[in-house]
């Protein structure tokens, strides 16, 4: 009876959006009277950063500082249609239609500029602290507070935006699939490392080690905890949760969390993440979506580690310690791989 | 821990910005972190009532008579809502673009397909009121064969489930019971494959597992509108499934959101909002439904179970040169969004990877159990895990190492894939390379010197110029004989493809930065970061 150490490995990528396509969003950016902006979106934020990632963007296409720009979520009567926050959707197609509002509204806001410094809109330029500036001649400028107040109050001019974002739908061949699906794919790769007990079938994953390429990490922060959590949740999927444990079965279903079994704070390990960008041609400053990818190759990493250990394969989800011992026991106990 | 290798790709990045790539704090992390975030159940109302919705306790039963006259007369009850009430008792949620037939009640009218399945509301002054009342209403059922197994339910004579797709599959294009993936010759490809070996996968179902359950609250607003309070992930989605159950003009429902505490999928059917705002609309008062967590657990649409079977056919160098795939959605009872995973999945076979020949069929099947739905990853997350382990045993097969061999398969850009279109944008190779390097995973020379991008790196090797032993693609798809040492596959000719919609413009750039100065393959220099640990240089 011994405890055997694995390692598997899993290597996927991911179609941003809906399949498809066919899903739209719509912004509208506009500034108050002292150049303080609003996003406003009917898009939801399920904790997953849709503000914050939407607010950077603005901010960025803009040229004012993260500050300046608070985003408005969630309300029907003032925010333009979205499809809403599912498949890894929310930066790509949102993103793009607050850069394209964004763009509207700069391009006012450099007109309005423009016309109090009396040069021509396309020697201006922002310097991303709330000033707008002569290229080449830093000392005459104005700042963004001053050109929306002259806007509003002087030239009568709205530094406002509408943004769309779609990708058209794509045709279907019943006959053979042909389809577009995505316009752009994340990828990753993790190894996972377990500790298989032969005596009680129990896994315990004690590593885990991936690369993600995201397109643009807009926010290292919500890339992390994007990444963090959805790793916990594969593993979670690979080793312990069900609402049917004797699947397809549907007799003695959890009714709460006290038997519905799922990992806690003492089964999660340490997580080594690498982030790699390739921009997305049509992403929002190149981004893709890290949102629901980062479940899936824990699942199979970790089946994979279990054969690398004690050399049985578990194609039936979750990995529970009762299949681990039976499939042992199919095999006369533990035969470990080489070690990897 | 998080670092980025700034060093790959840096030749396709403009990294002079200002806000994008910064660690800013979350605009909504004050709120969450002092508890001031408004979820949708933090609004009150003096006078709010409660809507509990009465469930099937069978999988498969004909409704024979239902009796609600003493729950009517209950202490504290408001208003009993049965199927007749519901201004329009069938719809599926992909109606908003058109995609299948309407099939689900939001009340059962005469058959429950799942148990669970709801069947009466209960209004009242409080959820005990509710419940109190629900324990006095007398239904009789007649029990029917229910099936539960995907498999089961495709063969003849088998319950049919799903009175709008009687043969318990939904409908693809008028036409077939399922979607195909047609792409070379697979049975070819098996035939002159080294190493044939076919496996089965069982996922399981999975619960959303939100901290927040599944809710709204629905409140009479003036001139006629309802304002409704919902924990959706959807919020025009939600809005026009209401108003089109409700028979409402969609700007007589205002919808609000908000923090929304946990969603992965599960709070896009829009379980809730159509009965609140109904039970609103009949008694003239906000009204709230939320779930349970026990009906949050077995009656809220969990990640269906899927079953996939996956068949390769491979060469002793290591080239996978036919796999098929098979794999049979559990939609449960109704359809909700298990129709549109099912497309989704076969766009997604046979994974990342350049292999020649292709075929698929996935299936979108009904059974007597909780319609599943929406989780993340939907569609995907199932067949990663068939393909994945079916990758390692084709390593094991012949004896190589499984990170070299998905390099060797990876697809790269201006490959060609099973739905014909070419990859492009690619970067898994550079993934599996970093990560190796990460992990101390031992790669051979060739594979750390592999580019997903053309001309670069080196090309796919051990791929000996065999004839015989060519990858059975149809005759115009041969591999060029400029590029032996290469996998290729011409395209289908233009003329062939539906025109593509043109991409919409690349965000601007400023002039490519210099390289970066860390040697490749080192992370030497890499920006780390971390939100425990802040930004530094290694």
């Amino acid at each position: 009876m011994a405890k055997h150490r694995g390692r598997g490995v899993a290597t996927i990528n991911y179609p941003i959006g809906m399949n498809l396509g066919g899903d739209p969003s719509q912004a509208l950016v506009h500034s108050n009277p002292t150049g303080k902006f609003t996003v406003a979106l009917s898009s939801i934020d399920l904790g997953q950063g849709m503000k914050s990632v939407t607010r950077q963007i603005c901010a960025e296409t803009l040229g004012v500082p993260v500050e300046d720009v608070y985003v408005d979520t969630a309300d029907s009567d003032t925010g333009p249609h979205c499809m809403g926050s599912f498949a890894s959707r929310g930066t790509h197609r949102v993103g793009n239609a607050v850069m394209v509002a964004a763009r509207e509204a700069r391009a006012v806001m450099m007109e309005a500029a423009a016309e109090e410094l009396e040069v021509d809109p396309g020697d201006l330029e922002t310097d991303g602290k709330g000033s707008i500036r002569v290229k080449g001649a830093p000392h005459r400028s104005i700042s963004v507070r001053d050109v929306a107040i002259a806007a509003q109050f002087r030239q009568g001019k709205t530094i406002s935006g509408r943004g769309i974002f779609l990708v058209p739908l794509s045709d279907v061949d019943p006959e053979t699939g042909e389809m577009s699906p995505a316009t752009c794919y994340a990828h990753a790769c993790l190894i996972a490392e377990v500790e298989v007990d032969d005596e009680t079938g129990d896994v315990a994953v004690l590593k885990m080690t991936s690369a993600y390429e995201i397109g643009r990490a807009l926010n290292p922060r919500l890339v992390e905890q994007q990444l963090v959590g959805g790793a916990w949740m594969g593993m979670s999927h690979a080793l312990y949760e069900t609402p049917e444990p004797y699947y397809p079965d549907p007799r003695e279903g959890p009714r709460d969390f006290n038997e519905y079994l799922m990992p806690g704070p003492g089964d999660i390990c340490p997580h080594d993440i690498v982030v790699l960008e390739r921009p997305a041609p049509d992403g929002p400053y190149g981004a893709k979506g890290p949102g629901e990818m980062c479940a899936n190759p824990v699942l199979p990493a970790v089946a994979n580690a279990i054969f690398n250990a004690v050399g049985v394969r578990i194609n039936d989800l979750p990995i529970t310690p009762e299949k681990v011992l039976r499939a042992l026991k199919t095999r006369s106990g533990a035969q470990p791989a080489r070690a990897r | 821990m998080l670092e980025f290798r700034k060093d790959i790709f840096a030749d396709e990045r403009d990294d002079n910005l200002h806000e994008i790539g910064q660690p800013t704090q979350r605009q909504d992390m004050l709120g969450h972190v002092t508890g001031t975030s408004p979820y949708y159940d933090d609004h009150r109302f003096g006078n709010l009532l409660h809507l509990k919705i009465l469930r099937s306790p069978h999988a498969h039963a004909r409704i024979r008579s239902i009796d609600d006259s003493a729950a009517a007369r209950a202490p504290g009850v408001k208003r009993i809502i049965r199927a007749a009430d519901v201004p329009v008792n069938l719809n599926t949620l992909l109606s908003l673009i058109q995609f299948g037939k309407d099939d689900e009640p939001s009340l059962a009218a005469d058959v429950v397909r799942y148990k669970g399945e709801p069947i009466l509301g209960i209004v009242a002054t409080s959820e005990r009121a509710a419940l109190e009342a629900m324990a006095l209403v007398r239904i009789s059922y007649d029990q029917l064969p229910a099936v539960f197994d995907v498999e089961e339910a495709l063969k003849p004579g088998a319950p049919s489930v799903n009175a709008t797709y009687p043969k318990n599959t939904f409908e693809y294009y008028n036409k077939y019971d399922h979607q195909k993936l047609r792409y070379g010759d697979v049975e070819a490809g098996f035939a002159q494959a080294d190493v044939v070996f076919e496996d089965r996968y069982q996922m399981s179902p999975i619960e959303h597992a939100p901290t927040e359950t599944n809710g709204s609250i629905a409140v009479p607003d003036t001139n006629g509108r309802f304002i409704v309070y919902t924990s959706t992930q959807a919020l025009f989605f939600s809005l026009d499934t209401s108003a089109k159950i409700n028979a409402v003009p969609s700007n007589q429902l205002h919808f609000i959101g908000g923090t929304v505490g946990g969603g992965f999928g599960g709070k896009v059917d829009t379980l809730t909002e159509p009965l609140s705002i109904l039970a609103a609309r009949l008694v003239g008062a906000p009204v709230r439904y939320r779930f349970s967590r026990h009906e949050e657990m077995q009656f809220g649409s969990p990640r269906g179970g899927e079953r996939i079977y996956v068949k390769d056919g491979i060469m002793r160098d290591g080239r996978i040169i036919a796999r098929s795939v098979r794999a049979y959605f559990d939609s449960g009872a109704y359809t909700r969004l298990s129709s549109y995973a099912v497309v989704k999945c076969a766009a997604h076979i046979p994974g990342p990877y350049t292999i020649p020949n292709v075929s698929g069929d996935v299936y979108c099947v009904f059974t007597n159990r909780t319609p599943a739905t929406a989780m993340r990853g939907f569609g995907v997350t199932a067949l990663d895990f068939a393909l994945e382990c079916q990758m390692d045993k084709g390593a094991t097969a012949i004896g190589m190492d499984p990170l070299e061999y998905r390099i060797l398969n990876a697809y790269r850009d201006g490959d060609m894939k099973a739905h014909r279109r070419e990859a492009k944008n690619t970067a898994l190779i550079e993934c599996a390379q970093v990560a190796a390097e990460k992990a101390n995973w031992p790669l051979r020379e060739e594979f750390r010197r592999m580019s997903s991008r053309k001309g670069e790196g080196t090309a796919r090797p051990g791929i000996a110029p065999d004839r015989s032993r060519a990858p059975a693609v149809p005759a115009p798809a041969r591999a060029p004989a400029a590029a032996p040492q290469r996998i290729s596959y011409e395209r289908p000719t233009p003329a062939a493809l539906p025109p593509r919609p043109a991409p919409p413009a690349p965000p601007p750039r400023s002039a490519p930065l210099p390289p970066a100065t860390a040697p490749a393959g080192s992370t030497h220099g890499a920006p780390r970061f971390s939100s425990v640990f802040g930004t530094r240089r290694r």
